[in-house]
């Protein structure tokens, strides 16, 4: 598999070499502790300070000290959430989406059986677009904190982030972007924006795994999560991970380089696979918004097949993606945004990410191209719900079901 | 990613007996493509020796459920019927070396095909199954006694582990408590179900715990008759009419034919492409109201002579 084709870029990314020589001084000769009152700790405190210009840089945020380091998305989502909460204790209602990451969901139904919030999920249209209506009647005074992510990590669809956002203040409520999936594919400048919060994680933008960021603007009422030291002006307890806050801040200053062929060179060669497999593979579409998408993501569905059986053939061929599926993840349900966005089961089950990066090359693209529709002929050749010889589907209504 | 073995790789990457059978003679069919999974398995049997001469399979599901079908089929052609049937989902994951624990439920549904093959080839109805057995997970379609036989045969002891085998339970969970019941009483049937011989220091024995009042049988559901059923099945649409109507569409009642209920969409349902989670709305309601597991199908799907 070292030589594989990897277009799973969505579920993490490989660490840039440029960010890898960045961090590997802080394992030996920056080892010291930032906190200490040394020359050790004092070299490695100044290495945390330029990561976090980056990160400011890259977000376009107005001052470096919004940045709070953290171990990740996760963490980011959770600590804006239950901050803003315990900001505002007398409002006890919480407004998200149905087709967030779980760093989200989870705890907006743990928040709402155990601590008794109301929670507001706001559905989507079939290509996953937010309802706006639904949106807006959900916002109100009661609202401490609307959590609504900037981009889909299994479609690649973007919100209209800036706009909810505004709208959210119009209410008082604090706005939350989970951004993990868009910093770094699209240009942002916080500094003019309405966003309170907004959560980043490395590991998806050639940083290393377990480390990420929470941005909070200037003025805005926080409340740590994790409490304990001084680190990160008592904003996250904890000694800082300073190698990965250092490989955070590389990443970060290569991605601002590489933000223009993300949104060229990547986005040309995810459109040209997607085109390509539409018009070699029948029954098969587009999930998301083909219109507003993350430029390196493509999810198709394909109908009547399963997807983890598509991706152990692809990986076979040496191709990594991912899917919706639930037999991947052991859970018996197919991903919760597709059926969010009312895919039906026929394609749900099959539906098949490739996520792309600037590592993605066009060779790799055409062995892609080359190899899905064998892979996709095979499984539908031993499916029951499809006609072998019409090259379409059947009716197939097993009496046990 | 999922640890398979080689055998089950080699199952999946080149399956056996995979196609349909032209000359099948017994045909069991299950699972569904809301489950995730679903298998046609095609059997021919020579009726004067009751052997089976050929056996073919079509799958919809994950690498183990093609593995689990291919096997399957390995394992039984030359087997006489009888020998056949007392195959189980733990032969056919014995056979492959062994399946991850979450995807035991690929050889349940093996086994289940199976025994739905021989019943259509004996003339019985496999359907009525759902009659015997209380339906426990209306999510996936499974009854009382699919569980009872999973855990009887593969010797479950939890929650858990009758997810991993039957999916019962996999989705909206509602159905845990039920689950437990049924487990608990094929555990005392079995007596896998013993009191500590010995307890520990500071707490007290089973036999000093004063069982409480035995609550009074909840009366079973009395049948419904078709009239009876008809109704009910009206009155469900009649109760979804207001919701689907709010979202510009409408509904309407075309036929009932035993199990498979067929419905029309009209306005804005009609081609809508969230369709389908309207059907699939509208059948939960009907397995809620009739107790019984039902297909919703579009009018289109109606069969010629009946339409």
């Amino acid at each position: 598999m070292s030589q594989g084709i990897y277009l799973d870029n969505n579920a993490t990314t490989r660490v840039d070499p440029e960010v890898l020589q960045e961090m590997l001084p802080l394992f030996t000769e920056h080892f010291g502790n930032p906190s200490s009152m040394h020359g050790f700790g004092a070299a490695v405190g100044g290495k945390i300070e330029w990561a976090r210009k980056q990160v400011q840089a890259l977000l376009g945020a107005a001052h470096d000290s919004e940045i709070v380091f953290t171990s990740g998305g996760t963490e980011s989502d959770n600590t804006a959430i239950l901050s803003a909460l315990e900001a505002y204790p007398k409002k006890r209602e919480i407004v998200t989406s149905v087709v967030e990451h779980p760093g989200v969901l989870a705890l907006c139904e743990y928040l709402e059986k155990k601590r008794g919030y109301t929670v507001h999920r706001i559905p989507v249209d079939n290509k996953g677009n937010l309802d706006m209506e639904a949106y807006r009647a959900a916002l109100s005074d009661r609202v401490a904190i609307v959590s609504i992510m900037w981009a889909n990590n299994e479609t690649g669809t973007i919100f209209p982030v800036e706009e909810l956002a505004r709208m959210a203040k119009e209410v008082g409520a604090v706005f939350h972007t989970d951004a993990v999936q868009s910093v770094g594919k699209i240009p942002m400048k916080l500094a003019d924006s309405a966003i309170d919060m907004l959560s980043l994680s490395g590991h998806k933008l050639h940083a290393p795994k377990g480390i990420g960021a929470l941005y909070v603007k200037r003025g805005l009422r926080f409340r740590p999560m994790l409490r304990g030291g001084h680190q990160e002006r008592s904003r996250r307890a904890g000694t800082e991970n300073a190698p990965a806050i250092v490989g955070l801040g590389a990443a970060a200053q290569l991605a601002l380089v590489h933000m223009g062929e993300e949104n060229t060179r990547v986005k040309a060669l995810r459109d040209r696979l997607e085109q390509a497999i539409l018009a070699a593979v029948p029954s098969c579409f587009v999930t998301g918004n083909p219109d507003d998408r993350l430029p390196n993501t493509c999810n198709i569905a394909f109908e009547y097949i399963e997807g983890e059986a598509i991706l152990l053939l692809l990986n076979e061929a040496g191709i990594a993606a991912s899917s919706g599926s639930a037999c991947t993840s052991g859970s018996l349900e197919p991903s919760h945004v597709m059926r969010a966005m009312g895919v039906p089961y026929t394609a749900a089950h099959g539906a098949t990410r490739f996520s792309l990066s600037r590592d993605t090359t066009e060779e790799e693209i055409d062995r892609v191209i080359a190899v899905v529709p064998g892979i996709i002929a095979k499984l539908r050749s031993l499916s029951p719900y499809w006609q072998q010889e019409a090259g379409r589907p059947k009716e197939f209504a097993p009496v046990y079901s | 990613m999922w640890n398979y073995t080689d055998k089950v790789k080699e199952h999946f990457f080149n399956p056996k007996n995979s196609g349909v059978l032209d000359s099948a003679n017994a045909v069991g069919e299950v699972g569904s493509i809301t489950c995730g999974d679903a298998l046609r398995l095609m059997l021919k049997v020579d009726p004067d020796t009751q052997i089976i001469l050929d056996a073919k399979f079509q799958t919809f599901g994950c690498g183990s459920a093609i593995a689990s079908s291919s096997a399957l089929t390995e394992m039984i052609i030359g087997k006489t019927v009888d020998e056949a049937l007392t195959l189980t989902n733990r032969d056919i994951a014995e056979y492959l070396g062994g399946l991850p624990p979450e995807k035991m439920h690929c050889s349940v549904m093996g086994a289940e095909a199976l025994r739905a093959a021989i019943a259509n080839y004996k003339g019985e109805a496999w359907e009525d199954d759902h009659e015997e057995g209380e339906l426990v997970c209306k999510c996936f379609g499974v009854d009382a006694a699919m569980i009872e036989r999973a855990v009887t045969v593969n010797g479950l002891t939890t929650l858990e582990e009758v997810t991993h085998y039957t999916k019962a339970g996999g989705s909206c969970q509602t159905c845990h408590e039920k689950i437990e019941e049924v487990l608990e009483e094929v555990l005392a049937k079995t007596g896998a179900l013993k009191p500590a011989a010995r307890h520990a220091p500071g707490t007290v024995g089973l036999d000093a715990i004063k069982p409480l009042e035995p609550k009074a049988e909840p009366a079973a559901a009395p049948k419904l008759t078709n009239v009876q059923r008809m109704q009910a099945i009206m009155s469900a649409i009649e109760e979804m009419r207001p919701q689907i109507q709010r979202d510009g569409g409408d509904v309407e009642l075309v036929d009932i034919d035993g199990k498979d209920i067929y419905v029309r969409l009209s306005g804005a349902c009609s081609g809508c492409s969230q369709s389908a989670g309207t059907m699939m709305g509208v059948q939960m309601k009907l397995v809620e109201k009739l107790g019984e597991f039902v297909r919703v199908k579009p009018a289109s799907l109606m069969p010629a002579h009946a339409g």
